[in-house]
């Protein structure tokens, strides 16, 4: 099993570790419970190091990454990081990333692109596909890069001191390079909780005094090391897809209310064309959120029913911690969308009502 | 209640057996490791009075923030309470899991016979 620079810490520390992705990885320390309460109130510190950190030190990365991502890249102002999926030729997802145009210490710009750990092996792949000759100077870092998230209102503040930086000051979805105890470290405003928070990525030999120093210095203000398990609950609440759940490579982005993931107009990429086919598919089924009367949580593939008529399947479904009740996102038929439209799940064959809500489920105040 | 006194299932279930007149009664719950492991328990669905259990069967489902468990009946019988109440209170089980965690009460025809002793149960949860 793949270890990053910080499970071994995870392991002293009380985290209970399981495989996920082919990495060791905490799922919970203490309580997920209380690891979620305190990224909504505080902040946590997550090991994000299994997420594929991959650089490109050419500047044909830009025609590239261009052309397979769904996002527009090409003129991407330097500091700016994008959201965007990766599609086959058929409009399957093969991946949702982050893609970053960065200054780098040296002061050339270069591209770089955080990708899932399922999907690592995958998207290295697709990409020398389209770039047999590595012309866009691709580098897979993951293994000699941590990657730390720093989320929670108290997030900013403290790394704000910490590396004496106007991180406070930079645009949500940026990022920059620092100097920082003589290496590089690369900081944005990134995160998947729907916190505000920030995003560390330094040599994986500096991973755990990073981690520690960030630890201690915020923990006055309640900041605890928090695992794979808040993290699913935090972004649950925030209805961000998960890959392998609301995202496969059975799903056509145009169902996936994602259209911010996607610049259609004027330009070409892989996937294009089915999904503006796509588009025009009115039957096909759609991301919804639902709120379950009660307290039991339906899950993954859960059926959605009106009636005896099978409507559609949860994707995600926890007992959210924040909102106090059963949250889930679902693929249901188109006709049953509307807001507030009552249907049932079908938990393990017991039905329970609930009904369409608006997504996220919970926005930040 | 003592959890030395109590008979577990390797599925962490426990269970008392109490002769009350002519009947053998059991009183079950799930160990203080499970409700451990599980964490943040917010739900649990349980069957009915007069419905009947089977050792080793499925007997109803605890749901953590994390996932989904089932929990094991350790004997057949006749469900003669339920508790009920511990839905608007599952903070007990982590607080007390052997006394007022209880879930079931069964009139027992027959228990499973994979039932373990306080000790033999201890060193499997220790081995884990």
């Amino acid at each position: 099993m793949l270890k990053t620079a910080l499970t071994d810490w995870h392991a002293a520390h009380g985290g209970r570790m399981v495989d996920f992705a082919g990495w060791s990885m905490p799922v919970q320390y203490d309580s997920i419970m209380a690891e979620h309460a305190a990224v909504r109130t505080q902040a946590g510190l997550f090991d994000v190091s299994h997420m594929g950190r991959l650089r490109f030190s050419a500047p044909e990365a830009e025609t590239l990454l261009d052309r397979l991502a769904t996002r527009k890249i090409a003129g991407m102002p330097t500091g700016r990081i994008r959201y965007s999926l990766m599609c086959n030729s058929e409009g399957g997802i093969l991946d949702d990333v982050l893609v970053y145009k960065l200054r780098e210490l040296d002061g050339q710009e270069r591209f770089w692109m955080v990708v899932n750990a399922s999907n690592r092996e995958k998207i290295l792949a697709w990409l020398q596909q389209h770039d047999p000759n590595n012309s866009a100077g691709l580098t897979d870092l993951t293994l000699q890069t941590a990657m730390i998230a720093v989320q929670g209102p108290q997030a900013v503040g403290v790394v704000d001191q910490l590396l004496d930086l106007d991180v406070a000051g930079m645009g949500y979805y940026t990022g920059q390079f620092v100097q920082y105890q003589g290496y590089p470290l690369l900081v944005s405003r990134t995160g998947y909780t729907g916190e505000d928070g920030v995003e560390l990525v330094p040599p994986a030999e500096h991973a755990v005094a990073l981690w520690e120093t960030v630890l201690a210095r915020g923990a006055d203000l309640g900041f605890r090391p928090a695992g794979l398990g808040a993290r699913d609950t935090l972004r649950l609440e925030a209805a961000m897809p998960l890959y392998g759940h609301e995202l496969s490579e059975s799903i056509n982005p145009a169902h996936a209310d994602l259209g911010f993931a996607m610049t259609l107009k004027d330009r070409d990429f892989v996937g294009r064309d089915a999904i503006l086919a796509a588009q025009q598919q009115s039957d096909a089924r759609v991301r919804v959120g639902l709120e379950l009367e009660g307290r039991r949580p339906g899950r993954e593939e859960c059926p959605v029913m009106i009636g005896e008529q099978t409507i559609g399947v949860v994707t995600s479904g926890t007992f959210a911690p924040t909102l106090q009740k059963p949250i889930a996102m679902a693929y249901i038929d188109p006709a049953y969308r509307a807001l507030g439209t009552t249907v049932e799940v079908d938990i393990r064959g017991k039905r329970h009502p609930a009904a369409v809500v608006k997504l996220p489920f919970y926005s930040r105040s | 209640m003592k959890p030395e006194e109590l008979k577990y299932l390797e599925s962490h279930e426990w269970a008392l057996m109490e002769q009350q007149g002519t009947d053998l009664i059991a009183t079950i719950g799930i160990s203080a490791f499970a409700v451990e492991q599980l964490g943040d328990i917010v739900h649990m669905e349980l069957p009915s009075v007069g419905g009947s259990v089977t050792a080793g069967d499925e007997f109803g489902e605890v749901e953590s923030v994390k996932a989904v468990s089932s929990m094991y009946s350790p004997v057949s019988g006749e469900i003669v309470d339920v508790h009920t109440a511990i839905l608007d209170n599952l903070a007990v089980l982590s607080d007390d899991p052997y006394t007022q965690g209880w879930l079931l009460k069964v009139k027992v025809s027959s228990p499973s016979d994979k039932l373990l002793d306080f000790a033999t149960y201890q060193a499997q949860c220790e081995s884990h």
